[in-house]
């Protein structure tokens, strides 16, 4: 179930090793087939790692500013365990030029050990991502002790809802860009015989997304639980949409306040939400469902892909570490016009979208506010950060309401020093 | 999809039961073929540049298709697909192109000077004619399949052969990751540029990947012959013009692509071919002549006419909006082209649009007379 290095060279063939020791000066001749056919082997000396380097002149993304021809041209062959390559990880970066205003990261994993084979590649782009963490020399700290957390139920006055999500991957499966059929339907089997083991407020049932009946589907639009195949080309160009929608899945708890996804983005993603402010009851939720699955999928051999280095690892390199987005919707009609808004919230080191998700435009002065970061904070710290900034951006926006002055908060630190 | 043979060694330690797609909802040619036996046979074989089983199929999984419209579902990676893979593709082309069994052989005739007539369709009615093929270069892999470096060396080659012509045939490229903005809007008002593909049916085969390296578009000064190359085919090659001289189209066609077929054949690079299935493209719909040849013609009566539909299945012809494939007719107006590809020649093809169009240009003449048609109406071709 494990996968280990030793297979990274199980894929390759007698005629690469061959091309390498120096039959790859061959002329065009001797390496197409009588019947004129170019071998795959072949091909790696005939079209050069200069010839297939991609033009990334117009694009704005975290891959193409890391990509660079050397960095390619030593990649450019390397396979994982898994048979994943090079070309494949960064194919969504060369289709997806960017915007010139949202730098996206360009490049997915497709196994567990593609950030180890491309480390070259995803180290200088973690660190670009992740505002400077170094996976060479840092590590990442996990804490899901729900209980250290402090003054996490907000007025709700404001506060209309708290939500907490994450990914996890099993260990041993590819990753959505690569995974075939049998490995994406394997990570159906796991995850939903564990989550069949959930008791008490957390036990509920699947809806596969092939099988689910109009009514089933109706009822989870209605709750907001529906995803549906991705369009966005950043996923279908990472080949993320194959075979849909073969072992793709929704389950969730009978209360509707627990909810996974299985096999869209990642092999999981798992939301712990609720109307209200009381954020302390959806993280110790979050991670009190979170261990229960984990030891659900323990005693029966599987584990989840973890590392000291880069926490949980996630198909997209943005989502390293905890994986973590934390966020309320609330409500800041005085406070979303002052001029000082956007600094307040870069200091506390906190991001808004609209309630409609990432690029949705606010909807009135409602504003859907969770963490920016992922990788070098644990849990604990990350949701207590938007704890502590949720309630001080609720203090200025009182203090607003009856015509107070209220200051800029100094920057967060970056890293556990 | 470009996964290539490693990835797919590694899929063989899964079961065939555990690995084969659920094509339960699907409704393409693939998808009535593909049994689990036929999955079994063919899942560890890959041609020589690594294309897989999988590969040709992932369009096929991916689009279900639609209750009306049969869509193939599969797609070459490369020449060798069609013979590695034909315990799929033969059934599948039989099907596609009227029972065409796997012993017969295809005939290829681009001599213009055997068509008979096509310079006097009544330019009243017919606006525009128009022929397209299109064509693959031998030692390349093809679109669903190709590296950017292969791409890019077919773009070279084939700006090499197209600038070298002369005449009636000289003309410019213009490639797509470099074009003016001047440029491009010449080149819509023009009716001449293509996009990146947004239907699901070619991105799921892989054939918008690198958008928009090595991609471009090459025509002639007088804008009567037009080529795509790397679009969903190495080569698409377009004659066009207005009116009714669809003889002169096809002249043109015949003269273009011989002259540019010569200078590729001296670069070692000819065409893919071969007696069986004539000319190999991408998608299997296309082999045989892959041509559609076609006229924009006015029938506001005859389309409204109960056996319009009836006739031009007994004329071997199929009739599509002026928009193109799956759009509506506007005014009356009709893209009227031949529907067969495989299994008759490029004469025979156009020598149906001839002779279907001027018999169904005289009845909507005799429609508009209050006549009945009934007495024309053609014995199946």
């Amino acid at each position: 179930m494990a996968s280990s290095f030793t297979r990274i060279l199980a894929g390759r063939n007698p005629a690469v090793l061959l091309a390498g020791l120096g039959a790859g000066t061959a002329a065009v001749g001797f390496l197409l087939s009588e019947s004129g056919a170019l071998s795959a082997e072949s091909k790696r000396s005939l079209y050069p790692p200069s010839a297939d380097f991609p033009d990334l002149r117009k694009h704005n993304n975290c891959m193409a500013a890391a990509l660079t021809p050397a960095i390619y041209a030593k990649l450019r062959d390397r396979v994982t365990p898994h048979n994943w390559t090079l070309d494949q990880s960064i194919q969504t970066g060369v289709d997806n030029p960017g915007h010139p205003f949202i730098k996206t990261v360009g490049c997915v994993a497709g196994d567990e050990e593609s950030y180890e084979v491309f480390a070259e590649l995803l180290d200088p782009i973690i660190k670009d991502r992740h505002n400077g963490y170094d996976p060479k020399t840092m590590k990442h700290p996990t804490d899901l002790d729900a209980s250290k957390i402090s003054n996490a139920v907000f007025d709700e006055k404001y506060v209309l809802s708290s939500r907490v999500r994450t990914g996890r991957s099993i260990r041993g499966l590819s990753l959505p860009p690569a995974c075939s059929r049998s490995e994406r339907r394997e990570v159906e089997r796991v995850v939903v015989t564990a989550l069949g083991g959930l008791k008490g407020e957390l036990s509920g049932r699947y809806y596969s997304l092939g099988d689910m009946t109009d009514s089933e589907q109706q009822q989870l639009i209605d709750d907001h639980f529906l995803f549906d195949k991705p369009i966005s080309p950043l996923l279908t160009c990472a080949f993320m949409a194959r075979d849909w929608p073969d072992a793709r899945g929704i389950w969730h708890n009978n209360e509707k306040n627990f909810l996974i996804w299985i096999n869209e983005e990642d092999h999981t993603r798992v939301i712990s939400m609720e109307k209200g402010g009381n954020m302390k009851r959806v993280f110790e939720r979050f991670c009190s469902g979170l261990k229960q699955v984990e030891q659900l999928i323990h005693e029966r051999g599987w584990e989840f892909m973890w590392n000291e280095r880069l926490g949980y690892i996630l198909t997209c390199p943005s989502n390293l570490g905890t994986g973590l987005r934390a966020g309320v919707h609330v409500r800041l009609p005085n406070l979303s016009k002052d001029t000082r808004f956007s600094k307040m919230l870069d200091n506390l080191r906190l991001q808004k979208r609209g309630t409609g998700g990432v690029d949705t435009a606010a909807t009135g002065d409602t504003f859907d506010i969770s963490n920016n970061d992922r990788l070098g904070k644990s849990e604990v710290e990350l949701v207590q950060m938007l704890v502590d900034g949720v309630n001080y951006l609720i203090e200025c926006e009182k203090k607003l309401e009856k015509g107070q002055d209220i200051k800029v908060p100094s920057p967060v630190t970056q890293f556990k020093k | 999809m470009p996964f290539g043979n490693t990835h797919n060694n590694f899929k063989l330690n899964f079961k065939v039961e555990d690995e084969f797609p659920d094509l339960t909802k699907h409704n393409n040619h693939m998808a009535k073929v593909l049994t689990k036996e036929i999955y079994g046979k063919l899942r560890d074989k890959q041609t020589p540049s690594g294309y897989t089983l999988d590969d040709v199929i992932q369009t096929g999984v991916d689009n279900p298709g639609h209750p009306f419209i049969m869509t193939v579902g599969c797609v070459a990676g490369d020449e060798e697909t069609y013979e590695v893979f034909k315990d799929l593709l033969d059934p599948i082309i039989s099907d596609r192109h009227g029972g065409y069994k796997s012993t017969d052989k295809h005939s290829t005739d681009l001599n213009f000077e055997n068509l008979k007539g096509g310079d006097d369709l009544d330019p009243d009615y017919v606006l525009s004619s128009r022929v397209r093929t299109g064509r693959s270069i031998k030692g390349y892999t093809l679109p669903p399949h190709n590296s950017r470096g292969e791409r890019r060396a077919i773009e070279k080659l084939s700006v090499e052969a197209l600038t070298s012509l002369d005449g009636e045939f000289k003309g410019k490229y213009y490639p797509l990751k470099s074009m003016t903005d001047a440029e491009q809007d010449q080149l819509i008002n023009d009716h001449f540029l293509f996009d990146k593909p947004v239907s699901p049916l070619l991105t799921c085969a892989g054939m918008a990947r690198d958008w928009p390296d090595g991609r471009g578009i090459w025509h002639n000064d007088d804008k009567s012959f037009l080529v795509w190359v790397n679009e969903e085919d190495h080569l698409r090659v377009i004659s066009m013009q207005k009116a009714g001289n669809i003889r002169e189209v096809f002249r043109r066609f015949c003269v273009g692509l011989k002259r540019i077929e010569e200078i590729f054949k001296k670069n070692n690079h000819g065409f893919m071919w071969n007696e069986h299935l004539g000319y190999v493209l991408t998608c299997p719909s296309n082999l045989g002549t892959g041509l559609r040849g076609g006229v924009h013609v006015k029938l506001p009566k005859l389309s409204t006419h109960a056996k319009f539909d009836e006739i031009l299945t007994r004329l071997r012809l199929q009739k599509r909006g002026t928009g193109g494939v799956d759009t509506a007719s506007v005014g009356g107006v009709f893209d009227i082209s031949n529907a067969d590809r495989l299994g008759s020649s490029e004469v025979a093809q156009v020598q149906l649009v001839v002779d279907g169009v001027k018999l169904m240009v005289e009845m909507e003449k005799k429609l508009e007379k209050g006549e009945a048609i009934d007495s024309m109406i053609p014995a199946q071709k």
